[in-house]
């Protein structure tokens, strides 16, 4: 088959964030970056479904400035075949404008399957894979946790709150993946090796209008401090009592 | 004055709670551009008319309902189509859709139709001027994003949880309408639906979820979890990445950066260090509770409430204090 | 850590992917485990598999033989990163690649080489390496092992051997002898002996209270008969075993930094949030005192293994800069250990913490591979032209 997988350079989230001083970006110092969580996933399940299914191409996109290069790279290195950079001097805020550049590189792509991650773990909005369904007017799963296909058929999984639904639809097709899919494979050596030989085209991205701007970002406020109430199960009857008089939630 | 449009989300031919929720937004947007209508699209199979009043109880001037045989299980594409013809010909200047499962799924399809931008999982909301401005929890809810969305109509997907609906009484017209797109016509379709087991409460729902880390050790110590959970009545049980990794509990129970956020009254975490990706899914709940036999762990540093020890005796111990506490009422 | 040096900007893209990919794999299948590990004194032989996948085992040998090919520098980061996981797992990946696939692959025929060296790097045969004996260490030409070249062309070894990484679970041993009768260091050749060879015994060293999660070994061999084909035939005297030394620890240099770097962000963090007197600890300036001198050190034991990887890259290198290397770099890791132990107060003497385990690994480190005080020799011996050793 041959697959999309669109991807994200994300930061570290285990990073203690600042704002930087514009008050509109995190700063950046110190940021360590990947590609988002989910995005692995998608670039994984694209592997597995070429090595099982026989020959195909899997392609990873990515937009933004050249250090997304770093990332489509680590698709390159798990196995990917090439990679396509949308260039951009930034990630615009406004997912529609995202996805109608995407949507632009896929048109007319011949991809039988274009995967997404559920959300980037930066932005959370889980609006680009969807929204670049609907421009492409192909079928669309999100949020899939388990996914097979079969004679150009796919059937997936998607968890919804307390409950699940089984859907099924024709590729070509749009899915994005959730948990439950499979993890990334570490870059081999080999891997990193070979991925420096294949090819990563670079295009300006066709971002069009955008309609959102970030006001300011900032950091939520602290909880505030709570206490150890005591230790063991000794410290039980003093937990129950301050639930009940205290929080009230008992 | 303007019109807002609240999709009335809807499963098994009942309302969920975030139906109410995007019902109650759109009246506090409404009231607050003056006397503006709220117009809730209700969809289903035949017979969801009948579930149009509850809108109304939350501020619905007019419920369109959408009967069909094939809204019987969501129905993104025809779904879609239908509310993106509402919406352009209805004038609203706003659409509040939930960040549920099917609301994601749905509102950037319905935005993308409609050539129109959108902010997603939003937890607060105000128009100003020509912008509506919303804030959305980003990088796993450790910044707080301050977004101004240009355009009519805005689409916005509302946090569960994130903004308790409120009942604003009224007598809502109804007003039949059909599918803007053939239901069976529709290239995703549902082959199956799986329910949650019986009356088992969604840790999206639940006022108190009680959560297991690896520091239980086991799959087989989460009967301890789930003992407490059935304690407290109303309550959900949730896990950590690393467990549901291991199989312990399913994905669908992870809460976390990768899972579900989660908002409770009360959050009681059990042999849970507090790992980032963890606390992302977690902070926001009202009261927390962690049990961790280290007392340097981070999840003390969220914690309401802590209490240091071995999670598998202090449990049972906690679980017979809370009955005794709920029988005493 | 912080690259507080901005030392990234001197790595290529490559080094640093290569980095990243190690990095990842040890912080999500070593650092969880470890701990458990060194407690039960048990190497962790289930992540094998995922070492070989990534490629870590002899990851600076050509890609004929299966290997990753890579530069020097990216093998000093793998070892590196091993490293910050466990000494003992560096030390398995240093043993499997550089004492034994680069004998084979330096000294070996091509068969041996065509052979060996994939399934070495795919992880299918494990091997060790025998040169220390139980009283031959900092003097290894006075080793006592004898292999006896009989008249059809064949081997019969005896001897022991001691102080073995991998010596229980390897599959081939690399075994120095001294040959047909000759005591001088020049009859020293390589031998290539299956472990299940009769005559073959290795034994666990019990009692360790450093390298717990690394098994090591005492290997004796009695009458162990030797196909012709055993030898390393391009090995020749006391060099070339000095020579594989030379490469293992060029890994250590970097690894030793892997450790310290642990120690030194296990002690940032645990400064930042452990409060007494009602402030953080690293508010106090004797934990500022020392927080920037494990910085300081850690980063001059980075340029300094940057640096001899360049060299070793360029073919400029020479044994006594490793030495030099070595010798530092164990050094500053064994203090940066002591002292981010000493700055967690009691909570550092658990096993939860990372600091305790590295600072009593890295006393291994410091003694094997040369320990120390040879390093000093050989570094007294370079500059003044004068030997100390005897």
């Amino acid at each position: 088959m041959k697959i999309a997988v669109c991807i994200k350079r994300v930061p570290d989230m285990e990073t203690r964030f600042k704002i930087a001083a514009s008050g509109t970006a995190v700063d950046a110092a110190g940021l360590k970056y990947d590609m988002s969580d989910f995005d692995g996933y998608a670039v994984e399940t694209a592997l597995q479904l070429n090595e099982k299914q026989g020959p195909g191409e899997t392609v990873v996109i990515s937009l933004g400035p050249d250090v997304v290069q770093e990332q489509l790279r680590k698709a390159l290195s798990m196995g990917a075949d090439r990679a396509v950079q949308l260039k951009a001097d930034r990630v615009p805020a406004d997912g529609l404008a995202i996805a109608r550049a995407l949507a632009a590189e896929l048109q007319g792509g011949g991809y039988d399957l274009i995967l997404f991650g559920r959300q980037a773990v930066d932005s959370a909005n889980a609006t680009v894979g969807p929204m670049t369904a609907e421009l492409l007017g192909l079928p669309c799963a999100t949020a899939v946790s388990t996914l097979e296909i079969a004679n150009g058929r796919a059937t997936a999984r998607r968890d919804l709150e307390g409950a699940a639904e089984i859907v099924e639809f024709p590729l070509p097709a749009v899915v994005s993946v959730d948990e439950g899919m499979p993890r990334a494979r570490y870059p081999s050596l080999k891997g990193i090796m070979a991925a420096k030989k294949k090819p990563l085209e670079v295009k300006p991205a066709q971002l069009g209008d955008e309609h959102i701007t970030i006001e300011k970002l900032e950091l939520p406020p602290e909880r505030a401090a709570g206490r150890i109430v005591g230790e063991g199960a000794a410290a039980v009857p003093e937990l129950v009592r301050l639930l009940h008089t205290e929080a009230k939630v008992l | 004055m303007a019109n807002m449009f609240a999709f009335a989300e809807s499963r098994g031919g009942a309302l969920r709670r975030v139906a109410f929720e995007a019902v109650s937004a759109a009246r506090a947007l409404a009231d607050a551009s003056g006397s503006g209508e709220v117009h809730a699209l209700l969809a289903g199979a035949p017979g969801i008319a009948s579930l149009a009043p509850e809108l109304g109880k939350y501020g619905a001037d007019v419920v369109i309902v959408v009967e069909h045989a094939g809204l019987a299980n969501a129905n993104s594409e025809a779904l879609a189509a239908t509310a993106a013809e509402r919406i352009r010909s209805g004038g609203y200047r706003a659409a509040i859709f939930s960040a549920s499962a099917q609301g994601r799924d749905l509102a950037p399809r319905v935005a993308a139709k409609l050539g129109q931008s959108m902010a997603a999982d939003v937890t607060s909301f105000g128009l100003a001027g020509d912008a509506l401005v919303v804030t959305h929890p980003a990088y796993a809810g450790k910044v707080i994003a301050t977004l101004r969305l240009t355009g009519s109509p805005a689409i916005v997907t509302l946090r569960p949880g994130a903004r308790a609906a409120v009942e604003a009484p009224r007598a809502a017209r109804v007003e039949s309408a059909q599918p803007a797109a053939d239901p069976g016509a529709s290239k995703v379709v549902v082959k199956e639906m799986i329910a949650g087991g019986g009356a088992k409460l969604d840790i999206g729902d639940a006022p108190v979820i009680v959560s297991g880390g690896r520091g239980l050790k086991s799959a087989d110590n989460f009967k301890l979890v789930e003992d407490l959970a059935a304690a407290f009545g109303n309550a959900a049980v949730g896990a950590t990445r690393a467990v549901t990794d291991d199989g312990w509990r399913p994905h669908s129970d992870q809460i976390g950066q990768t899972g579900r956020q989660v908002s409770p009254d009360l959050y009681v975490a059990c042999g849970i260090s507090g790992a980032i990706q963890h606390i992302a899914g977690m902070r926001n709940s009202r009261t927390i509770v962690a049990i961790n036999k280290d007392k340097e762990a981070p999840i003390f540093k969220v914690a309401d409430y802590g209490i240091v020890g071995d999670v598998i005796e202090v449990l049972p111990v906690l679980t017979a204090a809370v009955k005794e506490a709920r029988a005493k009422g | 850590m912080q690259d507080f040096f901005d030392i990234d900007s001197a790595l290529s893209e490559e080094e640093r992917a290569v980095r990243a990919s190690v990095r990842q794999f040890v912080d999500e299948r070593i650092i969880p485990v470890i701990g458990d590990c060194y407690i039960e004194g048990r190497f962790p032989k289930e992540i094998v598999p995922g070492l070989a996948e990534l490629g870590v085992f002899g990851a600076n040998l050509p890609e004929e033989y299966g290997c990753a090919g890579l530069n020097n520098v990216s093998y000093g980061l793998i070892m590196q990163e091993l490293e910050r996981g466990d000494s003992g797992i560096r030390s398995f990946a240093s043993v499997q690649g550089a004492l034994v696939m680069y004998p084979i692959f330096a000294f070996g025929s091509d068969e041996q080489k065509k052979h060996y060296l994939p399934k070495m790097a795919a992880g299918e045969i494990i091997g060790c390496f025998g040169l220390t004996e139980p009283d031959f260490g900092s003097n290894p030409s006075g080793m006592i092992s004898m292999a006896k070249e009989q008249t059809d062309g064949s081997w019969v070894l005896n001897g022991a051997k001691m102080w073995i990484t991998n010596g229980s679970q390897a599959k081939v041993a690399i075994v120095w002898a001294k040959t047909n009768g000759d005591k001088s260091d020049k009859s020293i050749r390589g031998f290539i002996v299956p472990t299940d060879t009769p005559g073959f015994t290795a034994k666990d060293q019990k009692g360790k209270l450093s390298l717990r999660a690394s098994d090591t070994s005492e290997l004796v061999f009695q009458d162990v008969h030797l196909p012709k084909d055993a030898i390393l035939p391009k090995s020749g005297g006391i060099k070339s075993p000095l020579m594989c030394l030379t490469q293992a620890r060029y890994g250590i240099s970097w690894g030793v930094i892997g450790a310290a770097m642990a120690c030194y962000e296990e002690a940032l963090a645990y400064s930042t949030s452990r409060v007494m007197f009602d402030k953080p600890i690293a508010g106090f300036q004797l934990q500022q005192q020392r927080l920037a001198v494990m910085l300081t050190e850690i980063v001059k034991a980075q340029l300094v293994s940057l640096h001899l990887g360049r060299l070793k890259d360029a073919g400029k290198l020479t044994p006594q800069q490793v030495s030099l290397a070595k010798r530092n770099n164990c050094d500053i890791a064994s203090n940066v250990a002591r002292e981010a132990r000493r700055l967690l107060g009691a909570n550092g003497i658990l096993a939860e913490y990372a600091s305790m385990r590295h600072m009593a690994n890295l006393e291994s480190v410091y003694t094997y591979e040369g320990t120390h005080d040879i390093h000093t020799l050989i570094l007294g011996q370079a500059v003044t032209g004068l030997s100390a050793f005897n």
